[in-house]
């Protein structure tokens, strides 16, 4: 590892060095031995059961030494390089370790958080249960006014002597049903511009007025939700960073993003291209099968060149920030591209499998129904973190230096 | 893993572009399609090692590797730098290969044989499965002057080719048509990003209902999509070189293939988008944004096109 203000290395490299193999054969070896003492994956909408078996998972790599791989060790980590990060994930995928799934928040989002702006107290109390997989953090950030303009929330929090007093509607928190903490933004002032009135705290789940549904997404039940919150009393000792410095709080999470981000949706997407070819030369067409129709096999070809590449440039971005400490702007360019191509493969995934995509299940061919759920979660992958239509906005002006638009009016 | 340029790899890229831009200005290029490629100009760039560049030094060459070669190919095809590069760039160090070197697959029998830049050419060289032959005075052969699409790569219809002199054998013949691909890949994603390049400039700049087009979000998406296009065939392209110089990391020949499919549908797009972004002036002769798409046209038309890389990759999955 050269420090990190270095900013070149000695030579272009995409081989891994001996410490880098020697990583991804040590833990080769200790997830062949863990992955199979776990229980089976629980059903996709049981989320209490998902969360347990998340739990487990994630005391088991504590137990092993892997938990909060990229965590600081002060905190518990191994103070991972983001190259060791990449080698984790694809090891873990390989392996078909479970993803992170109900302990994302905690751990690569409200954990880190804590971390740099949390008080000593805050760090002890919060941070060792989320990385033995013991308590589940979930988000409230987003509002039903409040999507791309993250900053126009409008959660009511008001002091009452020791606490605060919080009143408004959350949505798109992940698991929030069965979590433990939220970490919550919230109003605290109303009259200065919108970044600067916006507070993090992290709220208790159990809290009395809340009222948590479900959202029933175009795939059905999952793990989304709706949090509303009636005068819910939070105590001010829960305030992480200083009132009215919450949004500079919940952008240091940013800092954090080491080009790893996407790592699993890409992933799977690279394995769901085999699993369409393998599909293909199994689905029956006049006489032969899917894949002697040259269409279909150069469609499923190009996403294929386009994920590959989606792959190096993960490998760029992950190389940055191992050389700059800072994520770099191949961000928003690799969000953009991953999902257009995830698109792509599952409309090829749709074609291929033809008249079984009318079911959620298989009835004619076996596999079929991950093609049909891809093709819906596609859209979740899209837009979650950010609109497609943000990500392009970002490019356009940090990247580009276009300039703003202007404000919109009627006339 | 360190997938990052070098500060030598850095320098080079900063140089190969801004000596790029020196010899090929835009007033340049226009010129260029009436006088014909530009010898001197062509000189400097093999004086500068762009074509001796993956020569060992020992045999007179600079000695660097394909990672390099990509990133020099990427800067000259940003900056629409005409003149059969990658022919010029595979044949050096071989006998007889020196000057302006042209080339083509050997075409089959009773295929008719375009070759480009023919008058410019010092020697042609031809590629089948048995090796790699040279074919000296290519401007005596007899051929018929074609109206080409892209006006700075002449394109001449060729009677028969003669077999010439064999100057390498079948596995230098195979690995030209995989290393060919990824530096033919260079130049399209150094298209694509120049195609950008000039989009960005020119909406930055016109103004229509009182403020730069380039403010309103339609021309930003447009741009972003074509911003984030050239991004990905960069390092895709890159990648490939990569492979080239360490194939122990694997796929090379699917990276290869992928990195080819991914930049020529991202020059081509992008030449597009360029030109409907110029509004009217896009579509006049002036204004570069035809010249980045008739190049990707063109440049897609060798060592194979998206559709036979995409088709070859099929295979691997």
């Amino acid at each position: 590892m050269p420090p990190p203000d270095s900013r070149y290395g000695d030579d272009v490299d995409l081989t891994h060095s001996a410490a880098e193999r020697a990583l991804a054969d040590e833990l080769r070896a200790w997830l062949a031995d863990a992955v199979p003492s776990l229980p089976p994956l629980p059903a996709h909408d049981d989320l209490r059961a998902r969360r347990a078996h998340n739990g487990l998972w994630q005391k088991l790599l504590h137990q092993g030494g892997w938990a909060g791989l990229s965590w600081p060790v002060e905190y518990g980590g191994r103070g991972a390089s983001p190259t060791d990060e990449l080698i984790f994930l694809e090891e873990c995928f390989r392996a078909d370790a479970p993803a992170v799934d109900s302990n994302f928040v905690g751990l690569l989002h409200a954990g880190p958080t804590i971390m740099v702006e949390g008080t000593p107290e805050q760090k002890a109390r919060w941070l060792p249960p989320i990385l033995r997989g013991e308590e589940v953090w979930c988000q409230g950030f987003s509002e039903p006014g409040a999507g791309s303009d993250l900053a126009a929330l409008a959660t009511r929090a008001v002091r009452d002597g020791d606490e605060y007093v919080v009143t408004g509607q959350k949505i798109w928190s992940s698991y929030a049903h069965v979590a433990d903490w939220c970490e919550l933004l919230v109003r605290t002032d109303t009259d200065v511009p919108k970044h600067k009135g916006i507070t993090w705290i992290a709220m208790r789940m159990d809290s009395p007025g809340l009222d948590i549904r479900p959202i029933e997404t175009i795939m059905g039940s999952g793990e989304f939700c709706e949090v509303f919150l009636d005068e819910v009393r939070i105590p001010l000792a829960n305030r992480v960073g200083a009132e009215n410095d919450g949004w500079r709080v919940a952008m240091v999470t940013l800092s954090f993003e080491r080009g790893t981000a996407f790592v699993g949706e890409l992933l799977s997407a690279r394995r769901l291209v085999h699993h369409i070819a393998e599909l293909a030369r199994l689905v029956p067409r006049a006489g032969g099968s899917a894949w002697d129709d040259a269409g279909i096999r150069r469609d499923l070809a190009r996403t294929a060149a386009h994920l590959d590449a989606c792959w190096s440039l993960t490998k760029w971005n992950v190389s940055e920030a191992a050389r700059s400490g800072i994520p770099g702007v191949g961000g928003s360019v690799l969000k953009l591209q991953l999902a257009e191509s995830n698109f792509d493969l599952v409309r090829v995934g749709m074609r291929v499998i033809d008249h079984a995509r009318v079911a959620l299940e298989d009835a004619e061919i076996a596999g079929a129904a991950e093609v049909v759920m891809e093709s819906l979660r596609a859209f979740a992958v899209a837009t979650g973190g950010g609109t497609l239509q943000i990500q392009r906005n970002i490019i356009a002006e940090r990247i580009l230096g276009l300039p703003k638009e202007p404000p919109w009016t009627s006339s | 893993m360190d997938f990052q340029l070098t500060s030598l790899q850095v320098d080079l890229q900063e140089a190969t572009r801004a000596m790029a831009r020196g010899l090929y200005p835009s007033a340049r290029l226009h010129q260029m399609e009436r006088e014909g490629l530009d010898r001197a100009a062509w000189d400097e760039l093999a004086g500068a090692g762009v074509f001796s560049l993956r020569v060992p030094e020992a045999d007179g060459g600079v000695g660097l590797g394909s990672a390099d070669a990509v990133l020099v190919l990427h800067e000259l095809g940003r900056a629409l730098v005409p003149g059969p590069l990658v022919w010029s760039h595979l044949a050096a160090g071989l006998d007889g290969c020196d000057g302006v070197v042209g080339g083509l697959e050997r075409p089959g029998p009773g295929a008719t044989a375009v070759v480009q830049h023919l008058d410019a050419l010092d020697t042609l060289v031809v590629v089948d499965d048995e090796g790699v032959w040279r074919v000296e005075r290519p401007a005596s052969l007899e051929h018929r002057r074609l109206d080409p699409l892209d006006p700075l790569t002449p394109v001449d219809a060729v009677g028969s080719v003669p077999r010439g002199v064999q100057v390498a054998g079948p596995e230098v013949a195979a690995r030209w048509r995989v290393e060919g691909s990824a530096l033919v890949a260079a130049l399209l994603s150094g298209l694509a990003l120049g195609a950008c390049d000039l989009t960005v400039a020119y909406t930055k700049e016109r103004k229509q209902f009182g403020r730069p087009v380039g403010s309103f979000q339609s021309i930003k998406h447009l741009l972003a999509d074509m911003l984030s296009r050239a991004e990905l065939s960069r390092v895709a392209t890159l990648a490939a070189g990569v492979h080239l110089d360490q194939p122990e990391v694997g796929h090379t020949e699917r990276i290869v293939a992928g990195a080819r499919v991914v930049a020529g549908e991202a020059a081509i797009e992008n030449g597009h988008r360029a030109i409907l972004s110029h509004g009217g002036m896009g579509f006049t002769w002036e204004v570069d944004a035809h010249r980045y798409l008739k190049r990707a046209w063109v440049l897609d038309a060798t060592f194979g096109s998206v559709d036979h890389h995409a088709a070859a990759l099929a295979e691997l999955l």
